[in-house]
């Protein structure tokens, strides 16, 4: 049944801050980075001014915030969260043990550049660098996918099929620091949603038992693992992902319930007739969209697609929502260094490698280092977009938007 | 191995070892292996103390016992010991 929400003005910290709240998980250890910070200051408030019964570990790094969870999360408890950028670089080797591990930390990353040179606005650098620590990651274009990723969040990262670390990722200051209307959930609605924390059944020193850190039921989690079973614990996290793509569908269908938001990997706007189309995660996304109603009232068919999941990748989802548009333009914000282009823009050429028709695909690397990707930008995007169309082949793979030469 | 190791479909998830680590032994890693000498041994125990794999047990005689099973063959324990009566042995 939809449940009666409140309308709240909300930035995208507070709005990872206040579901949060809502969920109170168990731990909640945190160190301030920009542009993260206000997540860890309306925390620090809600436990000092006791609405909450969470545990606030004031740490030292973010190497130690994450272990911090890792601890926790291993006991049983639920933990959680946040950084950015260099912090969440900091955290790399911890990153890798809570998936390892199959700990279902919830982390929000407020993504920002990383240095150097030091930068602290918005792009995709530090968490597209973090893509196969084997954390699931959701990219949110506003307050609102905000709040409700960091709702689901637990669901998606505790469901059984799953059992991984989620990172709710969005544009530092874009969304980070812009206040939009948001609608909230009553604080039991989302109790019940998120409900208690179930675990997979495991082999103990004592037989059977839930998998968690029981001196009653003693357990070693996380020791040695050479060559005789690293490699089929690998597989394992590898098949959760595989396994992710159908759960979190289930867990979508139950939040569209509760809030009448139903929440896609892919969200396709005027791709029926498009002849050219840009697809793209994160802010940006809605600036896209104003331009394909602009270009649309001029009577160029463009289209796009907004994605939602990175990890896992939708390749279903992906090649239904593209369809038969046959020009696509990855619009991203981060760069691969010396590979054949940014981190999307590979997947989704690999997404396409086995279809019969295959769209032509060109990169677009916008917005790094937090430069505002305007209108008239998308719209040389869509320019390009519509030569290539016309001249039916690529001439540049990869092209920076915005940039001086 | 003799034993036949299960595979990813069975094996428990969430890096739990299928066996305990009391049965990882790591003692067959090292290259060489301490040899104590009782009739040296002045019963100090800073072998035991020194050992970082704790694998040098106190017996109720006094004297220190290597539990091989465990020891990587460091050599910390010779190289403290006050009256040398450790002596690392290579295995060839």
């Amino acid at each position: 049944m939809k449940a009666k929400q409140k309308l709240m003005g909300l930035n995208g910290n507070e709005s990872s801050a206040y579901a949060t709240k809502q969920v109170d998980p168990d731990v909640v250890a945190a160190y301030p980075i920009t542009p993260q910070t206000i997540i860890v200051e309306r925390y620090s408030e809600y436990v000092a001014d006791g609405l909450v019964n969470s545990e606030f570990v004031a740490v030292e790094s973010e190497h130690s915030a994450l272990s911090a969870c890792v601890g926790a999360s291993a006991t049983g408890a639920r933990a959680y969260t946040a950084t950015a950028a260099n912090g969440l670089a900091l955290m790399w080797e911890i990153l890798y043990i809570a998936s390892g591990l199959r700990l279902p930390i919830v982390m929000a990353v407020a993504n920002r550049a990383l240095s150097g040179p030091i930068n602290i606005h918005n792009d995709h650098s530090d968490s597209m660098g973090a893509r196969d620590s084997g954390w699931i990651q959701i990219y949110c274009e506003n307050s609102q996918e905000v709040y409700d990723a960091s709702v689901e969040a637990w669901r998606i990262a505790e469901h059984l099929d799953i059992q991984l670390p989620v990172m709710v990722c969005f544009d530092g200051f874009t969304i980070s620091h812009t206040m939009e209307n948001v609608y909230t959930l009553p604080d039991d609605i989302v109790k019940t949603f998120v409900g208690k924390r179930v675990f997979m059944k495991t082999e103990g020193h004592h037989g059977e038992t839930e998998f968690r850190l029981d001196p009653a039921c003693p357990l070693t989690i996380g020791p040695l693992d050479l060559q005789d079973y690293y490699f089929e614990h690998k597989v394992q996290q590898s098949e959760a992902m595989t396994d992710a793509l159908k759960a979190i569908t289930e867990v979508d269908k139950e939040f569209e319930e509760i809030t009448g938001r139903k929440l896609e990997y892919m969200y396709p706007y005027m791709m029926e007739d498009a002849e050219v189309s840009v697809i793209g995660l994160g802010s940006a996304m809605g600036t896209v969209r104003e331009v394909v109603d602009d270009l649309r009232a001029e009577g160029i068919k463009v289209g796009m697609v907004k994605m939602r999941l990175f990890r896992p990748f939708p390749v279903e989802a992906l090649i239904k929502a593209i369809g038969k548009v046959p020009v696509l333009g990855v619009m991203e914000k981060a760069v691969s260094f010396g590979a054949p282009g940014g981190p999307l823009y590979e997947e989704i050429r690999t997404a396409f490698y086995d279809t019969e028709k295959k769209p032509l695909i060109a990169d677009y690397i916008h917005g790094l280092g937090g430069r505002d990707t305007s209108p008239e930008m998308i719209r040389s995007i869509f320019k390009s977009l519509l030569k290539v169309k016309e001249k039916g082949e690529v001439d540049k793979q990869v092209n920076f938007v915005g940039v001086r030469e | 191995m003799s034993v036949k190791q299960r595979g990813w479909k069975t094996l428990p998830k969430g890096a739990v070892p299928y066996k305990s680590t009391r049965e990882y032994e790591t003692g067959d890693w090292g290259v060489a292996t301490p040899k104590i000498d009782q009739k040296k041994c002045t019963k100090c125990t800073l072998c035991h103390f020194f050992c970082p794999e704790g694998a040098i047990k106190v017996r109720e005689d006094g004297y220190t016992e290597v539990d091989y099973r465990y020891c990587k063959g460091c050599g910390i324990c010779a190289n403290e010991c006050p009256v040398k009566c450790i002596e690392m042995v290579s295995k060839k």
